[in-house]
Parts: C-alpha cells; structure tokens; sequence
C-alpha cells in the first residue's frame, strides 16, 4: 500500500521506507546532498545540506534519512530551508580555500554548484582556513585535505566496499581530518590505490595525480568502454580532450562494477599515449628492422606466406592470436588461419592460462566457462575458492567476495598454498603443498561420501558415473590426504562439513589449479565435488573459473583454438566444416592443428616456418623461454602486431603498429560470459591500424575477399555461424552486454549455466588419482617454485610498465620467501640473490613475508630483467596441453 | 601476563613482548581495539606510531584503524610524558583573563604545542576546562603546584624551577 504525499505541491504515491530525497527524485525534483551516497546505502544524515521543510515538524529534516510518511507535505526549496542550506554552505566555505577559478575539480564540485544556486559568495563566519600539507606520497592520488568537508564518503568506500581500511576519520571536533595508515600519507597506508575514494568525492580534495591541469569536467567527451586488462570486464568512461585520453572516470551504469575499479583500470591506461608506440610498419633489413610502408609490409607478407604454402604445405604456416582483441579480430584471424591460410594451427595465450579448464569442464559439464555470473557470488552461502589470488588479479571480483563474507554472512573456505589477502576473510584456510590438488579435492569428497552429505538425488537424476569415481574416492582418507597435501585432516574435515552442507555454494578457482601437468584432472575435481553436492545449476551455486586477460573468454569463444571453429564447434564434425566452408566459400582442413607450445617445438625443428602473432608476446610468456625464444628466432618468418616493441617483436621479421582497446570499435567477453561493448574513443596513433583492419587488408592482399565496414558487420556474420553467439548483434549490446548462450535475438541471455539439465545433457563424473607435479625438489634444487601476478601489472609487462604510477609503485620484479628459509640461508629482506633450475637463471631482490610457505619460492613473471619464466617447466598436462607454471624445482643462490 | 610495576626498567624487547601476550590473548574477542590501546600505554607509556603499527599487525587491522582511535580519545597520549607536566585551564573565568595568550607564550617558549613534549623530555603540555581555582584565574599547574594570577612575563621564573 502507497503512502499519499505532496511535495512542492505535487502529490505521489510512494511505498513505505521511501527517504523523502528519493520521493522528490521521483517527481523529478532536485535535492541537493554532500555525505549521502543513497545507492550505496550510505545515508550518515551528517551534512545537512539536503534538508527540507515539513509541514508539522519543528525541525527541518535530512531528507536522505527521513522517512516520508502518509499525508506529509513536503517544501523543499522554502525560505526557511534555503536558509538553513545557506548557513550549512557558509559554515563549509569558511574554511575552505576560495580557488575554484583553479581547482580541477571546478564543473563538478557539490559545493560550487550549492554556492552557485544559493547566490552565496562569502563566508558570515570569516575564515579560518585549515592549512594542512598536500599529501602527494603516492602517484596517483592527490589529497589536498583542505578541501575536504568531511563527508565521510571515502571513508565509508574504502571501508565497507573496497575494504581495505586503508583510510579513517581522525582527531577531533574542529581538528578532525580524513587520516591514511598512521597520517603519513596515502603511500605508507594499507591503500591499494583503486581510486573509489576519489570517485565519491563530492569535492576538490582527492584528485587525480596525473590529470592535473589537463582539463576539466565541461572540456571532456567521455566514451563508455571496457576495461582492457583483467578478465573482470569493468566498465568505465574514458575523458578524452584534444584527441588524448588524459583520464578515467567511474562509470555507475557499468553493469558489472558500478563505480569501482582497480589501480590499473582507472590509473593504468597512459601506456595509450607513450611516445614509443610504434606507429609505422617495420621490415626487417640487412638484419634490422626498418620502417616501412603497409603497401611494402603487406606484400611482403602475402608473398612469404603464399610461398611458405606452396613450398612446404598449410601446416608449415600457423596463427597466435590474442587476448587482448576484440571478438571480432579474433575470429578474423581464426578464419584467415583456415580459409586463407588452409591450416587449423591456431592459438593463443588461452592455452597457457585455461586450456585445462575449457577441456575439463567442457568433459564434465559440456561448457567450459563461468557457470554463474559476477554478481551472484555475493549471494553464495560458501564460497571455495582455491588457486586465485583474486584480490590482485580480480580485484573487482574480489570486492562481491568480501561483500558475501562480511556483509552477507557467507563462510568462506580458502585453498592456496599461498596466504592470500583472501585468507584474512577465510573460516579455513587449507594450505595443501603446490601441486597436490587433487589429493585435497578426494579428501574432501571422502569425507562428504563416507559422512553420507552427499546429494544422492542429484546424483541420480543429474549425472553419470558416479561409482567409478567413488571407487576413486574411497582410497583417499582424510589421513591420506594430509600425508600428500600437508593440510591436517581435521581442516579437510571441517572444509568438507561446511562445503557439503550450504544451501548455495560456488566453487571459484583460476591459475592456481589450471596451471599443472595435471591442470585437467584439477578442473575435473572440481566439477566432481561440485556434483557430488549438487552445488551447480543454482543462482550463486557452482564451478566459477577466473579468466585472466580482459578477452580471453572471448578468444575462446571465437574459435582462436586449434581443434574447434566459433562456439566450440569443432574442426572434425563434418556437418560443422561444410557450414564454414559453404559461408565462406573455401575448402576448410579437417586435421585438429597445433597448439601454443607445440607450434613453438615445431619451429624449432623447422617444421613451422611461417608465424603470424598478434597482440602477444610468447617470448616473455611461455615457459621456459630459452627454448621458446630460440624457436622464434629459428622460424623463417615471423610477423608480429602490436602497439610496443616487445621481446617478441624484436625477433619479428615484419612488424605491424597494432592500436590500444581506446582506438577501435568491437566487443569482448568477460569471465562471466558477459559480450560487452567497447568503444573508439580516439584516432589511431599514427599509421596504426585496429587489427580487423590489419587482417582485412591482407587477406585482400592473398586474393581472398574479406571486407567489413564495421566490427558489427563482423558480428553478425559471428551470430550467423554460432549458435551461442547466435542473438548478439551490437543493438542489443548498448547497456548491459549479453552473456551467452543466447541463441537468437529475442534471447536475453543466460545468467547462470546448467539450470534443468548439463549442456552435455548428464554432468559427468571423472575418476580422478593424485599425480605427482613434473618436475619435484630434491636435493639440487630444494625449492618449489611458483608464479603468478602482481595488482599492480600486467602479463608480460608491456603496458603495465609503459605505465608511468603502475610502474613507480611496483618498479621491480621481487622473489617471494618465507621468513624461515630465509633465515636458514642468511638472506636479508631486499637483498638481490640468484634463483636457478635446470633451464636457467634469474637475478631478483627477495623479499621475505609469510605469505609464502616454507619450502616455496614465488616471483611475479611481467619483468623482462628477471623473467620468471627462464625457469619454469614447459612440461605439458596431456589433455590440455597446458604447460606447468605453477611448480618446478628451483634452488637460491647468495651473490657475493 | 608479567607484573607490570617497574615498567621503567624493561627493554622495549621484552614490552613487545608483554603486549603481544595480551594481544593474543584478546584478539578473537570483538571491541577489543581499545583495551589493547589501553593496555599498550601502560606498558610503554604512550602510543608512538610503531606501537600502533603494532598493534595493527597484531590485532590483524589496518593501522588507520587504530590511529582513527587513538586520536579520536583524548585519553591517548602519541607522545612520552615530559618530566614536568604543565597544564593550562582555558576555563572561562581563566580564558577572559588572558589564559589563551598564556598558552600562547608557552608554546613559544617550549616549541611545543598541546598534547606534545619537548624533545629533551622536559615539559610536556595539555589544557583543561576549570582546575577550580578561578579565584586565581588566569592559572596553570605545573605536576601538582597551582600558580595563578599568571602573566606572559612570571612564566620563565616559574619554570626554572622545574628541571
Ligand atoms: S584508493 Fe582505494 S584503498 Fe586507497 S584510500 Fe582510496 S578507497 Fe581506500
Ligand atoms: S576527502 Fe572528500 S570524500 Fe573524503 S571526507 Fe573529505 S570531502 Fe568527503
Ligand atoms: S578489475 Fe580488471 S577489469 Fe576491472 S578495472 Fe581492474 S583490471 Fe580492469
Ligand atoms: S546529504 Fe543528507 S545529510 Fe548529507
Ligand atoms: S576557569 Fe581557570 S580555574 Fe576555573
């Protein structure tokens, strides 16, 4: 039942606990505010400045706390509150510093714009300015705390969002002030330097380092896009004026992370405008590459690759492609691989990251994606999450975590071998040894069967070889488990219980599993343990792997895999092959091609001699990279694109200036299977040209017909040839994106997967056994090593280092290592040692915290000067061919 | 937990040491932020930042947290006690009679301001709301000695006699 009011004489009808702010907002009216922030449900009441006037009540109410109730009449611009307005606004302005006429925040300040409506120009209360220092510890925010008018704002987002509390409210009465860490300074907080502060400002205090003085708000064009890094798919506006990205902005519509972001979203994106982008072709002269013209580089091009054909056969010639592309040039170049080209060697970084889990999931449920979407985890009962360090690598995803464990009650169980942030929030915490996942996985699963938690009517209705797996189960007892993995089988116990009994419980994991010899086998058992409670098929309920780049999902999607077409249609279905061949009007080749690691070993054997890479950088990213740089070297003709040099470039015989995610229209597919828009917001640098073009012209150039006059054309001939695909076409992706499957185009798209049934139809249960990692410690090499990410970077370092603040706060690659082997290696915190393995060397400085488990050695793999990857394995998982990054053996060397 | 007494004479080895037994034996129980603080000064005496550091790591929260106590209750102290403690009434019979010139002059002289102490430890400074001796106003205390009818000029006497 609706209460009956009249506000400014306009009578509504609004439901029970409606805030007077957001009846008015409902017959259009405008209430001014400064602290509340209704949509993130902080409404402190504090500022004043909303007040209204209501008829009966001696007071003037804070409209963004105050309750309509039935019959209220309501004035919101009466004298009397205009009055009180003025007086709250002079009591700010009285010591506050009078330099809108130079402050960066002009055009978008709440209190500007109050003095602007309230006619207010000084301050009846005199001045009393504050004086405090400028905090520029850090490089990317700017605290002039002068400015601030303690609304509270950043305090509440840095706390009970973002929850770092990295940021508090100090001191007292008139000497109150917004602290960092112990008021040194935001750089020596616990700040991990999102920005969501800075985004809820109503003011001029926190601002935007590195777009100071570069613009303000009414000079900006803003253009929604997509973030380009992590797999996250946040939305956010980028302000372009005079033809230059010069900052990011939080954009509320974006559907998957509101106003929030992380460092490398909203601060990372000045790499766009290095002055080393490379903004001609290059040809490789006499031994050195030499700008050229496309008309040259193309033809080159064509000609080597026609000869390569000719000579040795399709199969000597294959394609990487790239995650960081759009959908669309993803699928272009699949389709110049087997059209043009004739050979199914197609591939990119996928393989080096989820391969194992687009094969193990695809095995057991028949999709190997995200069976539930973003904002559903905040809604889990139990969460177990294992092998991702999510609040570094998804850091958004990270926040719907926290948000279901503090604020919905959620109990969260974490697996790492590693103490992640996330433990901190754990109920338990297993920390198995690297690479006995497995183990862990069967242990749980035997307590589960033996304690009888299991879920038998959804194994009977739902699944399929149950009892081959149970066989399997059986042998791993808790006991057992603890012997292989190093958890106490009390906690394997107590996991088990906890998992078992939710009434909604999502499993996520990322590289941390993925990322072995035994990568599918990993994924299978979570999909086994997952069926086994029939924990899939729900909202906020079932297997949730993290991609990691931006457009790996989509890459996925769209066929830049050797064994299937778009949609996991695959190469050997002869019904599949004649629909490509017919749409396309070619022969296609029938045989599954190569894969990442194996293209490489065949051009090292010479066998491959014609590469196309683009937007990659296996030189950096593949494991043991001696092999692989050298196979690059040896192949007789290798093409790159890219926006930078990068390592791979300089072994490149063409090189084509590739354009950022900011010059070119098209889509990309997040984690959650969300296809979202991204927009050109600026001219390509240069010559550069977006890579849908680079593909159309020199498929011309070989004599085959591609030609598209936007990324939507393209997309729809993607609809065309992919069922999952098959309803998202660019009019419906204006909002909120699409998350396939979405078959046709009255579809809206699938928010969580396998509800009635598996896309294979019964979920299938693996036997899984525990298997040793390739390559363990002995006595050589004591050491287990692992790799990972950092927040602060990216893959391979090519953007992330060109970027100015991401660089400046996270400047060198740094050697994980427990406080106790250090000790027992007389090693010193940020000393410089040497690791080794059987592959190579690197030099780093250590640093020590607990983080890391005795007996095991992390390090980060963007930085060239001391690249990970000399080190690790390039031993593959059979099934997915996924190399080991996650464990060899390693030993430290003091330098003296 | 060890006696207390005698604080002056433990290494600061051994008063991390005491604080990190009461962390740990309070840090499950929630609202436990101020008693440790509590706990902390007594053992040291007063808050500096590594003891709030400390205290941070200990209790697993960030250190804005517990600055954002620290500095919100008057009762804190973030600097050590001078030897001399003077403390100034801003009272209003106090406050009329020129006591804010008063603190004025001694924060001058001492190069301190309220709430700090000289770097040699010898003073140390806070104001008060009436030490009930308006009659006398305008009145500091020096430790436990009232002097009153102060002026600017009387202050470098009197505070001779402290060392
Ligand atoms: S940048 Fe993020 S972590 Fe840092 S103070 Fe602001 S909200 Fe907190
Ligand atoms: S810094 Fe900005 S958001 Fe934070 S309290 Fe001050 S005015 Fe409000
Ligand atoms: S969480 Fe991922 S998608 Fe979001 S801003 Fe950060 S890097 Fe970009
Ligand atoms: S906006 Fe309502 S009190 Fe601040
Ligand atoms: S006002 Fe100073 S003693 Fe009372």
């Amino acid at each position: 039942m609706g209460l009956k009011i009249k506000i400014d004489n306009i009578p509504l009808e609004v439901p029970e606990g409606t805030t007077i702010l957001n009846a008015a907002k409902k017959a259009g009216i405008y209430i001014p505010t400064l602290c509340a922030m209704p949509e993130l449900g902080f409404t402190p009441g504090s500022c004043r400045v909303c007040v209204v006037e209501v008829e009966g009540l001696t007071n003037l109410p804070a409209s963004c706390v105050y309750p309509v109730r039935d019959g209220m009449v309501i004035h919101t611009n009466s004298q009397r509150v205009k009055e009180a307005r003025r007086m709250v606004l002079e009591l700010l302005l009285s010591n506050h510093p009078l330099d809108c006429m130079t402050c960066e925040k002009s055009g978008d300040c709440a209190l500007e714009n109050l003095a602007y409506e309230l006619g207010v120009k000084e301050s009846r209360f005199g001045r009393r300015e504050k004086r405090l220092p400028l905090d520029e510890s850090n490089p990317f925010i700017v605290r002039d705390l002068n400015k601030c008018v303690l609304c509270g704002r950043c305090v509440e987002i840095c706390n009970e969002i973002q929850q770092t509390h990295a940021i508090n409210t100090g001191y007292r009465s008139s000497k109150s002030k917004i602290i960092a860490g112990l008021d040194e300074g935001l750089k020596y907080s616990d700040c991990v330097f999102c920005g969501q502060c800075v985004a809820v400002c109503p003011v001029g205090a926190l601002i935007d380092k590195a777009a100071q003085g570069k613009g303000r708000s009414w000079e900006f064009r803003k253009v929604h896009t997509i973030c380009n890094y992590c797999g996250c798919g946040c939305g956010f506006d980028l302000n372009i004026k005079d033809k230059k990205v010069v900052k990011v902005t939080s954009n509320s519509e974006s559907v998957v992370n509101g106003i929030n972001l992380c460092v490398k979203g909203r601060f990372g994106n000045d790499y766009i405008h290095r002055d080393d982008r490379l903004t001609t072709p290059f040809i490789r002269k006499n031994g050195k590459l030499e700008p050229a013209t496309w008309e040259e580089a193309l033809q080159l091009i064509s000609d080597k690759f026609k000869k390569i054909k000719e000579e040795s056969g399709s199969d000597s010639l294959a394609v990487l492609s790239s995650a960081k592309c759009t959908n669309e040039e993803n699928f272009l170049l699949m389709k110049f691989a087997r059209a043009i080209l004739g050979t199914n060697n197609v591939d990119h970084c996928a393989r080096l990251c989820h391969s194992s889990t687009v094969a193990g999931l695809a095995s057991a449920f028949g999709s190997g994606a995200m069976t539930n979407s973003i904002k559903e985890i905040a809604n889990a009962s139990v969460i177990y999450l294992t092998g991702s360090n999510t609040t570094e690598n998804h850091p958004i995803i990270a926040l719907e975590i926290k948000k279901a464990v503090t604020k919905n009650g959620a109990k969260l169980i974490v697996a790492d071998p590693r103490e992640i942030e996330l433990a901190k929030y754990a109920t338990v915490w297993l920390r198995q040894k690297p690479g006995t996942d497995v183990a862990l996985f069967n242990g749980l699963m035997n307590v589960i069967i033996n304690e009888g938690l299991e879920d038998k009517k959804f194994i009977q209705e739902r699944t399929e070889d149950y009892e081959k797996m149970k066989k399997v189960v059986l042998k791993y007892t808790p006991e057992i488990a603890e012997k292989i993995t190093g958890v106490p089988a009390e906690d394997i116990r107590k996991a088990a219980r906890i998992y078992a009994t939710a009434p909604c419980a999502s499993i996520i994991y990322s590289m941390g599993i993925t990322q072995h010899t035994t990568g599918t086998d990993n994924v299978l058992s979570t999909a086994n343990l997952a069926m086994l409670t029939g924990n899939v098929g729900k909202e906020s309920t079932g297997v949730n792997p993290l991609r990691g780049q931006s457009n790996v999902q989509g890459a996925c999607d769209m066929g830049a895999l050797p064994n299937v077409y778009s949609g996991y249609q695959a190469v050997t279905d002869s019904q599949v092959r004649e629909k490509f061949s017919q749409a396309w009007n070619v022969e296609l080749p029938d045989r599954i091609g190569l894969t990442v690691v194996e293209i490489l070993n065949a051009a090292y054997e010479g066998k491959i001699r014609g590469i196309f890479v683009m937007a990659e950088n296996p030189a950096m990213s593949d494991p043991d990279l001696n092999h692989a740089r050298e196979a690059l070297k040896k192949t007789e003709f290798l093409v790159v694109s890219d926006m930078f040099m990068t390592e791979t470039g300089e072994l490149a015989d063409v090189i084509l200036p590739g354009v950022s995610f900011a010059e070119k229209d098209g889509t990309i597919t997040n984690t959650e299977r969300r296809v979202q828009r991204i927009r050109k917001a600026i001219e390509p640098i240069g010559e550069a040209k977006p890579e849908w073009k680079i593909i159309c012209a020199l498929a011309q150039k070989m004599g085959y017909p591609m030609q598209y006059n936007s990324p939507a054309e393209i997309m729809e001939e993607i609809a065309n040839l992919t069922p999952i695909y098959g309803g998202i076409l660019y009019p419906r992706l204006e909002k909120e994106g699409l998350q396939w499957p979405c078959p046709n185009s009255n579809h809206p798209g699938t928010k969580y997967l396998h509800q009635e049934k598996f896309t294979r139809g019964k979920g299938k249960f693996f036997p899984v056994e525990f298997k040793e990692a390739a390559e363990l410690p002995d006595q050589e090499y004591p050491f287990i090593f692992t790799t990972g990410r950092v927040l602060y970077h990216f893959h391979t370092g090519t953007v992330t280092r060109r970027s100015r603040g991401l660089c400046e706060i996270y400047p060198e690659a740094l050697v994980e290592i427990n406080p106790q082997d250090a000790e027992e290696l007389n090693i010193q915190d940020g000393e410089v040692i040497e690791v080794s393995s059987r592959r190579g060397k690197i030099r780093a400085k250590t640093q020590i915290t607990e983080k890391s488990g005795k007996g095991v050695i992390f390090m980060s793999f963007h930085f060239y000067e001391a690249a990970a990857n000399l080190l690790t394995n390039a031993a593959l998982d059979p099934v997915s061919k996924i190399p080991e990054y996650k464990v060899c053996a390693v030993k430290l060397q003091k330098i003296n | 937990m060890g006696c207390l007494c005698n604080q002056q004479e433990i290494s600061e080895e051994e008063k991390y040491k005491q604080l990190k037994e009461f962390i740990a034996e309070n840090r499950e129980k929630k609202g436990y932020l101020i008693p440790v603080l509590h706990m902390a000064q007594v053992i040291f005496g007063y808050l500096p930042d590594e003891v709030q550091a400390f205290v941070a790591r200990g209790m697993n929260i960030s250190t804005s947290q517990v600055k954002g106590v620290v500095t919100f209750y008057s009762y804190f102290k973030t600097s050590p006690a001078g030897r001399h403690h003077i403390t100034v009434c801003l009272g209003t019979a106090c406050y009329v009679r020129g006591s804010k010139k008063i603190l004025d002059a001694l924060e001058d002289k001492l190069g301190i301001k309220v709430g700090e102490t000289t770097p040699d430890r010898r003073f140390s400074m806070g104001v008060q709301r009436c030490l009930g001796a308006c009659g006398l106003a305008p009145v500091i205390m020096i430790d436990e000695d009232v002097h009153g009818r102060m002026t600017a000029k009387k202050l470098d006497k009197i505070l001779d006699q402290y060392k």
